[in-house]
């Protein structure tokens, strides 16, 4: 079985973003990039899935600038087989995104796709979804747990109620949560040898797919910041102004 | 312009977001239609059917909408939109609505926008992206307008209203997945994302038995919904669906009291709406007080059984 694992290249977690002065975007000049923390779970489930012998072929794919090439030798150095980078300057949105990953998988014929659940800056949570409908295959997001069963998967989802399992038949899309894994460390010797993996790159424009923007984001602002209000100096005082000040009790 | 909510609920009830939606369908000043799909759910087309600002209920019941399941909602709804001429879609921010919106927009070949906080009108929308960090208006052209709606930005529509209800024939089965079942934590507490007050726990609480030792006696004298960090969960404490967050639930209760948590930015995201935040956190410089009205500053084994009985004590 072959696995497409989709990785983007997003601001680091640790990074608190800001807006440009003109209110047009967001500063990332100069900001610490990295693989999208839902992505690196995704890559470590697929390369557990060729460690257990189920999957045959681990394929990591970007679609976004050559910088993103960095994004996928983080997922070499984590054991995917091969690396794809989808190549445009472009701005992409979720849908656009969707119709590359569709048109790659049309070529690769994978089993399964393992996306993140969300990319940690646009925060849209689409991608996957978007796919699997355009494919015509099941879906199964927010994953906790993944078990592959002959020509089905089964597949625990993390829901606003708790947890849900569903089987799907192959091929299908899934998406990672949080808690389906924990990633692990590449280590210096995988780092070299991911340096020597085949990283295909195809320009989007040969793709054939329409890839313009659909949404305008006109303006940027930061939320009102929350001031920082008061320390209390004991539990009777607490309770004296939450009952008085506050009046929330 | 015509407006479809799609209804959230387990068949015997409508969720409480899809009260949410309601009111943000009404920005769109269009007539709002509430689409009802699953198996015998005569009950929540009725619920949704009292909702004030409710044009019709368009019902449409079938052994396989019965789990909610995405693959054959997206396909309804997409028939349903082109079908009947329908110009919005909305959803709640919710499990089911992130789930199902992307998938419907992308049979309908249009870009949907995700967890919108506010609309001033059609194809105009403001998003948190960053966690939160950052607020972007984005504009859409696009003919029909797919979007899912946070659910603490907008009120609860109230009852009043005295919709038809009018039946639909299903769409097909595609038979691509199957429900094995669900696993539902139960809870005689108010339902987390919409409690007036939400008793949090990280890491700091360091077990399950102590998160309930110490945080069940406030939250009952509170009537507080319990909620936890990525942390909390993550360490088997409690189980997922009580994370507040980013990447968990969001909530924006009047009073919000943070314990032992922190205060990432990942953990903000999804609490810092909250009228008034309280921390008990035994680091003077954890990042909560940062955002907090009130902190207290030492140990939560001691600070928060004090706090239940001085609760008790009136
Ligand atoms: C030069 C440039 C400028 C941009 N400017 C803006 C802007 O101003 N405003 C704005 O909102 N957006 C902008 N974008 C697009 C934005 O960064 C996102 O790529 C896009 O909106 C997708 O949303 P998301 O990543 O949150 O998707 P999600 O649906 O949250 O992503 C979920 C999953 O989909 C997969 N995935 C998503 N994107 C990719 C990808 N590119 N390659 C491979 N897999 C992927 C991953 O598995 C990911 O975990 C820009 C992009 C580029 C390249
Ligand atoms: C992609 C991604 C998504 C994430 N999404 C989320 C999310 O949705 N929600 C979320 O919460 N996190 C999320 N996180 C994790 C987040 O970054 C933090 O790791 C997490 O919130 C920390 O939880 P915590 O505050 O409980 O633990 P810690 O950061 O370990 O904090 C524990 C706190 O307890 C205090 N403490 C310890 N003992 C005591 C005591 N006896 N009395 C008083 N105080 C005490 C300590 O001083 C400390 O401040 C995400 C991270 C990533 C990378």
């Amino acid at each position: 079985m072959k696995i497409l694992v989709p990785v983007k290249r997003v601001v680091d977690y640790n990074v608190k973003v800001r807006v440009k002065s003109d209110r047009s975007g967001v500063e990332l000049a100069g900001v610490k990039m990295a693989i999208n923390p839902f992505d690196e779970i995704s890559v470590e489930e697929a390369v557990r899935l060729k460690e257990a012998g189920i999957a045959t072929e681990v394929v990591a794919v970007s679609c976004g600038s050559a910088a993103s090439q960095e994004t996928l030798r983080t997922a070499l150095a984590m054991g995917a087989d091969r690396a794809i980078l989808v190549e445009t300057d472009a701005e992409l949105q979720p849908l656009a995104v969707g119709k590359l990953l569709k048109a790659v998988a049309d070529r690769e014929q994978p089993q399964l796709v393992i996306c993140g659940k969300q990319a940690i800056d646009d925060d849209a949570n689409q991608t996957g979804q978007i796919l699997a409908a355009l494919m015509g295959w099941a879906q199964a997001t927010f994953a906790s747990k993944l078990c592959v069963e002959g020509e089905t998967l089964r597949v625990t989802r993390e829901v606003d109620g708790g947890l849900e399992t569903l089987e799907l038949k192959l091929p299908a899309v899934v998406t990672s949560d949080l808690r389906l894994n924990e990633p692990r460390y590449a280590t210096l010797p995988n780092i070299m040898k991911a340096k020597k993996k085949p990283l295909d790159v195809i320009p989007a424009a040969d793709l054939g797919v329409d890839i313009a923007p659909r949404l305008r984001h006109s303006q940027y602002s930061e939320p009102p910041v929350r001031k920082a209000g008061i320390k209390v100096a004991d539990v009777a005082d607490l309770i004296a102004r939450l009952r008085n000040d506050a009046k929330v009790i | 312009m015509k407006v479809l909510v799609i209804a959230e609920h387990d068949n015997g009830k409508l969720a409480g977001a899809t009260l949410n939606a309601v009111t943000a369908a009404q920005a769109f000043g269009a007539p709002v239609h509430v689409l009802v799909a699953g198996h015998d759910t005569a009950a929540v087309a009725g619920e949704a059917a009292g909702l004030a600002g409710v044009a019709e209920i368009i019902a449409v019941d079938a052994a396989h909408y019965r789990d909610q399941s995405a693959e054959n909602l997206a396909v309804l709804v997409a028939d349903v939109v082109r079908g009947e001429g329908f110009t919005g879609v909305v959803a709640g921010g919710t499990s089911f609505g992130k789930n199902l919106a992307p998938r419907t927009a992308a049979l309908l070949d249009v870009a949907p926008v995700s967890d919108v906080v506010s609309i001033a009108g059609a194809g105009r929308y403001v998003r948190p992206v960053y966690a939160g960090n950052v607020m972007v208006t984005v504009e859409s052209d696009e003919a029909i307008q797919v979007i899912t709606v946070r659910t603490t930005a907008f009120a609860a529509a109230p009852s009043g209203g005295a919709a038809g209800v009018r039946e639909r024939a299903p769409a097909a089965d595609l038979g691509v997945s199957r429900l094995l079942g669900r696993e539902l934590s139960k809870s005689e507490r108010p339902e987390l994302a919409a409690a007036r007050v939400v008793v949090s726990g990280g890491r700091g609480l360091g077990s399950g038995e102590k998160y309930r030792e110490v945080l069940e006696p406030l939250a009952d004298r509170l009537g507080a919904a319990l909620g936890a960090s990525r942390a909390a969960v993550d360490a088997g404490y409690v189980p997922n669906d009580y994370q507040v967050g980013q990447t968990g639930k969001i909530v924006a209760p009047d009073l919000y009291v943070a314990v032992g948590i922190s205060g990432a930015i990942q953990h903000l995201a999804g609490m810092k709406d909250s009228k008034v935040i309280v921390a008990i956190n035994k680091d003077p410089d954890a990042p909560i007080f940062q955002v907090a009205d009130f902190g207290l500053v030492g140990d939560l084994f001691e600070a928060v059984p004090q706090l239940a009985d001085g609760l008790a004590a009136g």
